[in-house]
């Protein structure tokens, strides 16, 4: 860190922000101490700076000095582009922020909740105020973790509306395809991430999780060359892409008295009590997929028998015969 | 962000919300100031005077700051084009919003009106930068009703003792416990429960869609005062030094595995199988998952739970024959 280089900085803003009219590169150098004399060194560090200035979020306007002249460039930065607007906030409302600054806590988008949280207390919001609601109070604990390597470029990607690629391995596969996707979304199912949008390979809408993204995701396209179709809502994608079918098989189970507890909580019903033999109970249970639900029945061992429909049995039986394969 | 190693830009980004945290505070204390912005005050008076040497040199040569921390209080005189703080980048603004709108779907929340009050502030507050978070959810798990957060909500908040009906899959048992409540949690979109649990003696972590029947106990919840909240940001599951090892080969059709449980070690072999390394001080589960998993997977170590499953799926097989 080098403290002529924040003076510089800070300078710079400064003047660009009390001026109305634009400034030309040159008026710049005279009024901002430490930019050098020699003419290309200056030109190199003024756009260095303009592109740091840009990286922070100051609104960094170019325009031309007069509509006669379209030759001599200008800068300034208004003062309403710039400024956060008023905002004032309840005590209740203050201490929710709080919690909601703590959600990302050491995961991707923690230093940008840092960095508001910031800029409101500079607006004059105390976020640690006493008077806290009753979820702050109690304790209440909320957590996103963003441990898929993939999660940083494709929140870059979704917000800049670019397209990307990466290496994928759907579920089953034991190679990696390529796939090149317009990004619409990025969302957060039961603890795992998915990225919806527009696979551009198969000119179709696909839902990929990224834990299943390997390698890098690369940007394929420039920045706002990816629309994302109006009233798209990206939850509602990733919903009913990953939605269990409708239960419509039902199984008939032989439960070993005191197990099978996870069946137990889905069961539609007792079947016929009397065909159960001392110390077990025969339950029914609804289920969609007969392959998902025989590996759900084998888990249970000894502990669960399927009495039917017969192709679950048999699915149940060729799983159990594979553990000894 | 220390001074150490903080860039010019991260400095600067600080010295411009320095300026109007003090301007829309009148006046505020050198230690206060400090602490929020997690400098020292040596650091922070450094900031100060960067800030009071700023220089403008033409047309004529003046300097857009003036403050004081004289008596250890900090007043900004004159702050002139930098006295608001800058206007939220769509990160920010990001992070924010879709944090707020997930503790909104939060389950048996009760400053649910604060939260969209706030929401509707910040989205008009960030003006066009609150677009893109529109973009990125984060979903949470309802559990079956409302019951079981809207009592251990009771409970916390009368600091009352639960009595639970706890199902835990890993080894398929429906468990009785006596609780002590601490802290709801809503990590990764679902929700448990942290106390004492008096069976285990010791801090427990419940899902509640594992929460098969709750009670509040008309007896004062007593936590230890030595026990130890679960440091979430360290992941909920930690490995303790007596686990046992176990490695398990996963064919492409298994490799969700790697997906659904902490795993130590992930290597790729060859056909799209990969081996995992795992800790765990129960392999119960370890068994029931390879029962699921079929000629899709194969326990390589240790040699007896190996052997164990083997058993468990003989077993089984004999119940069809007979049944």
């Amino acid at each position: 860190m080098s403290r002529r280089k924040t003076e510089r900085l800070l300078s710079l803003v400064v003047c660009l922000l009390s001026t109305r009219r634009y400034l030309t590169a040159e008026q710049i150098r005279r009024a901002v101490a430490g930019y050098p004399e020699q003419p290309e060194a200056f030109k190199r560090m003024f756009e260095r700076d303009k592109e740091e200035l840009r990286e922070l979020g100051i609104p960094l306007e170019t325009g031309s000095l007069s509509p006669m002249d379209g030759e001599d460039i200008g800068y300034r930065v208004q003062q309403q582009v710039y400024e956060l607007p008023e905002l004032r906030l309840e005590a209740d409302e203050a201490a929710v922020l709080g919690l909601a600054a703590r959600v990302w806590r050491h995961a991707e988008l923690a230093g940008a909740a840092a960095g508001a949280l910031l800029k409101l207390r500079a607006a004059g919001i105390d976020t640690d105020h006493p008077d806290a609601g009753a979820d702050v109070r109690q304790g209440i604990e909320p957590r996103v973790h963003t441990t898929e390597p993939a999660f940083g470029p494709l929140w870059q990607a979704v917000r800049d509306r670019r397209p990307v690629t990466f290496a994928y391995r759907a579920a089953g596969r034991s190679e990696p395809q390529t796939r090149e996707l317009e990004p619409w979304g990025v969302v957060n199912r039961h603890g795992r991430w998915y990225v919806a949008g527009r696979d551009r390979g198969r000119d179709a809408v696909r839902v990929f999780r990224l834990t299943r993204i390997e390698g890098d995701v690369r940007f394929s396209g420039p920045a706002r060359s990816v629309t994302v179709p109006a009233g798209t809502d990206v939850r509602e994608v990733v919903r009913t892409w990953d939605s269990v079918p409708p239960r419509e098989n039902t199984a008939v189970l032989r439960v070993r008295a005191g197990a099978g507890y996870g069946l137990r909580r889905y069961a539609t019903g007792p079947g016929d009590a009397d065909s159960s033999p001392p110390g077990w109970d025969t339950i029914c249970v609804p289920y969609s997929d007969v392959g998902w639900f025989a590996d759900h029945v084998a888990s249970f061992g000894a502990d669960v028998i399927v009495t039917g429909p017969p192709d679950l049995r048999d699915a149940v039986i060729r799983k159990l015969k594979g553990v000894l394969a | 962000m220390s001074p150490q190693a903080a860039t010019s830009a991260e400095r600067l980004q600080r010295l411009l919300a320095l300026v109007p945290y003090v301007v829309s505070r009148k006046a505020v204390g050198l230690a206060e100031t400090a602490a929020a912005f997690g400098l020292s005050e040596r650091e922070l008076v450094d900031d100060l005077n960067l800030l009071w040497c700023v220089e403008l040199r033409n047309p004529d040569p003046y300097c857009p700051i003036d403050l004081s921390y004289e008596g250890g209080e900090i007043v900004v005189s004159q702050a002139e084009t930098i006295g608001r703080p800058l206007r939220l980048a769509v990160d920010e603004a990001s992070a924010l919003l879709v944090a707020l709108r997930m503790l909104a779907d939060v389950p048996g929340l009760q400053d649910r009106s604060a939260l969209s009050r706030l929401i509707a502030k910040l989205e008009t507050a960030a003006g066009e930068a609150a677009a893109p978070s529109a973009q990125v959810a984060v979903q949470v798990d309802k559990p079956d009703g409302d019951h079981a957060i809207a009592q251990i909500r009771a409970a916390l908040e009368r600091k009352r003792r639960v009595h639970l009906q706890y199902y835990v899959p890993g080894r398929d048992e429906a468990t009785q416990r006596d609780v002590d409540p601490m802290r709801l949690l809503v990590v990764e979109g679902r929700t448990y429960l942290e106390g004492w649990c008096r069976r285990a003696d010791g801090v427990r972590l419940f899902r509640l869609d594992r929460v098969l029947g709750i009670d509040v106990l008309d007896v004062p919840a007593s936590v230890p005062g030595d026990a130890q909240p679960v440091d979430i940001d360290q992941g909920l599951f930690r490995p303790s030094a007596d686990d046992v090892h176990v490695t398990i080969e996963v064919s492409a059709a298994g490799r969700w595995v790697a997906e659904y449980y902490p795993c130590e070690s992930v290597e790729e072999l060859a056909d799209g199988w990969i081996r995992i390394g795992l800790r765990t001080p129960d392999t119960r589960w370890v068994r029931r998952l390879a029962l699921r998993l079929g000629e899709d997977g194969r326990i390589t170590a240790p040699e007896d739970l190996r052997a164990r499953v083997r058993d468990d799926a003989a077993a089984a097989l004999a119940a069809y024959a007979s049944a």
